[in-house]
């Protein structure tokens, strides 16, 4: 196998302006709805103080949790030491940190205050796992940058198993911090549960797997580079395993509820009769983010190779929607439940106790979270332009040193 | 030993010097002199409530008798808006709501009532846990309250809350009472009127609740074995909300 070359994308064509461009409005029309919810104050949004998080957490969460999840491609290669996912490595720590900027960013402008961000970055509360995250998200980008930093430094390739290794433990945490931000909410019947945080880390697997099949289909297709059947069937299969394990957590996660009588109408709310959230569980998370796709990548590789990316893709896109609806329903549906103050008692105020919140997404809340996915698109395609993280081709022969022995074989 | 076989033996000790006795006289004059002003400013610090800092040896707290609130009377929510500036925008959604009265029913039983619910000042606050920014914090007295300077908004306290007794300042405020301040993108609660507290008098709702007759809500430091709040939860049972999440709340209810 020949040493992999890699390249920067010549990010000169009228397309990569366009995109460039389109992005930069997104981050544009964000910037005006952040601006617009400080400045009249939250009640323009569909916020309230039942749901007291959103949409913006919505795109923030599934954003961050997808970030660990790129990584794991990079690990792959340098910590299992699987050859193939070397080359891919690169653009995994790229996607890492592009996607946790972008949903760091959605989070801060939706503080009720983020001109007192240097507040969080000085005053700290160190029982608070939300104080402990700002270390982990930021320590977070230090060690994948460092990570990135003695991949792409030939002198110093040698370290890029140990920075590999600090950087898969780094996420793990990470992710258990994300998912224990819900697991450690007592009060809340949805959440309080330590299955959060294994649940949060398989969510990331897929997620951000199947936000890096994407982007590195799209970067290679879109810039004329070769990708082989190798590659993108080795990350379908994958993410096919990701995909089940997410079902399996969910399973669990909800068995384990309905067991307990207490929390059994939390349940039948969430699995029967809570609406769109009901929907969303079954039609978005289950079957379009989970069954369909698991279909597509594991059903008999198709003998056409252009057939078989096309199943890979459709499915990473089935997995993301179906991820945006699994978080919809973790933190919107979590917190329409109504908190049980007295259980056993039916309730009712002039507060909304005892019943189910109504929450109806708005437009500044959505613009906020569709900019915080431009700006991490808009790291990337800077990105992959000015540094050389993708190689220069992926074609079977160039990346599989058995590609050739197989490929004889009848 | 007496005094005076101590001074007997002292004057009868060899060596007795008169100028080093009059000497430290005069020192223990000097330092009287000094530091006696301080003293004295210390104590009439001390019996200042609004200058004191706030003190473990208290705990403020309430018990709300049921028996004695009446299904239809929300004077305590409205003393609770009038002393505070809490003025609705016509949003009950997003309206800012420190206490509120919630209506209970046994759907076993048909057994109803009707109780106010505001912050229950916890002694274990899940509010003050998940603060990333320490804003959200309990004093030494027990009270739970928000610092406005280093609020951010996050909103984390509200999901932590077992008691939903916080609200998000969803709009531009004006015209805020001096006492209780309060300002848009930050989170707020019942301060158990802790202005009031702190220049020794009752919290509003308190006031209030005994101003219609009712007298169902009692103040005072549960602390202090002769309060009268403490007789009465060592003579009767009372109640807590969400008892089993082990939160200690300083707010008990009789009756519930």
């Amino acid at each position: 196998m020949k040493p992999i070359t890699y390249s920067e994308l010549k990010g000169n064509s009228k397309p990569f302006y366009a995109l460039a461009a389109i992005l930069a409005v997104f981050i544009l029309i964000a910037l005006a709805c952040a601006y617009y919810m400080e400045h009249s104050g939250h009640h323009v949004t569909g916020m309230t103080n039942q749901i007291v998080w959103g949409m913006p957490h919505v795109f923030a969460i599934f954003l961050i949790v997808a970030a660990s999840g790129a990584l794991n491609v990079a690990s792959i290669g340098t910590v299992f030491g699987k050859p193939i996912y070397k080359p891919l490595g690169r653009l995994s720590g790229l996607l890492a940190i592009a996607l946790l900027v972008g949903g760091l960013i959605v989070l801060v402008l939706d503080l009720g205050r983020p001109d007192r961000l240097i507040v969080a970055m000085t005053s700290y509360n160190f029982k608070s796992i939300f104080a402990w995250n700002i270390f982990l998200y930021v320590g977070f980008m230090v060690v994948v940058a460092a990570y990135l930093w003695v991949q792409m430094e030939r002198r110093m390739n040698r370290f890029a198993k140990t920075a590999g290794m600090l950087a898969f433990i780094w996420r793990l945490v990470l992710t258990t911090g994300t998912g224990s931000i819900f697991g450690f909410l007592v009060a809340r019947e949805a959440y309080d549960s330590a299955i959060m945080a294994p649940l949060f880390i398989a969510m990331s697997f897929s997620f951000g797997l199947a936000v890096y099949i994407l982007i590195l289909l799209a970067a290679y297709h879109g810039s004329n580079r070769d990708i082989g059947n190798v590659v993108t069937r080795k990350l379908g299969r994958l993410l096919g395993i990701f995909i089940g394990t997410v079902l399996f957590f969910t399973a669990i996660q909800h068995l384990n509820n309905l067991y307990a009588a207490e929390h059994g109408a939390v349940e039948r709310f969430i699995l029967v009769d809570g609406g769109i959230y009901t929907l969303l569980f079954w039609a978005g998370q289950v079957v379009v983010g989970g069954l369909i796709p698991l279909f597509l990548v594991f059903r008999p590789a198709s003998a056409d190779s252009q057939d078989s990316s096309r199943d890979i893709i459709l499915a990473s896109i089935l997995v993301i929607l179906g991820g945006f609806a699994q978080v919809y329903v973790i933190v919107i549906g979590g917190q329409a439940f109504p908190l049980n103050l007295f259980p056993g008692m039916e309730v009712s105020s002039g507060f909304h106790d005892g019943v189910v919140s109504a929450y109806a997404p708005s437009f500044p809340e959505i613009g906020l979270g569709l900019g915080g996915v431009a700006l991490a698109g808009l790291i990337i395609l800077l990105g992959i332009k000015v540094l050389r993280f993708l190689p220069v081709s992926l074609a079977d022969a160039a990346i599989d040193p058995h590609h050739k022995a197989a490929s004889s074989k009848p | 030993m007496s005094s005076k076989t101590k001074d007997k033996k002292m004057t009868g000790t060899p060596g007795f010097d008169p100028a080093r006795r009059s000497f430290l006289a005069a020192m223990a004059t000097v330092a009287g002199v000094t530091l006696a002003p301080g003293v004295v400013l210390y104590g009439i610090s001390k019996s200042s409530p609004a200058n004191a800092a706030a003190t473990s040896d208290v705990r403020w707290g309430m018990l709300i008798d049921l028996g004695r609130c009446d299904n239809g009377c929300d004077d305590c929510v409205s003393a609770c808006a009038k002393e505070n500036g809490l003025r609705g925008f016509g949003r009950p959604d997003t309206d800012a709501q420190w206490i509120r009265k919630v209506d209970i029913k046994d759907p076993e039983t048909g057994y109803s009532k009707s109780l106010p619910v505001m912050c229950q000042h916890c002694e274990k606050p899940p509010c003050v846990d998940v603060c990333p920014t320490g804003a959200s914090f309990k004093r030494a007295d027990g009270i739970v309250l928000v610092n406005k300077h280093t609020c951010i908004g996050c909103r984390y306290c509200m999901m932590a809350c077992p008691y939903k007794a916080r609200s998000f300042v969803h709009e531009t405020l004006e015209d805020q009472k001096p006492h209780a301040p309060r300002g848009k993108g930050t989170v707020e609660s019942c301060t158990l009127c802790v202005h009031r507290i702190d220049s020794d008098r009752q919290p509003a709702c308190v006031e209030a609740c005994s101003d219609s007759g009712g007298g169902a809500m009692l103040f005072g430091d549960l602390n202090d074995p002769d309060s009268e709040i403490s007789k009465r939860v060592a003579t009767y049972a009372s109640q807590q909300i969400r008892a089993d999440l082990g939160l200690n709340p300083g707010i008990r209810y009789r009756n519930l």
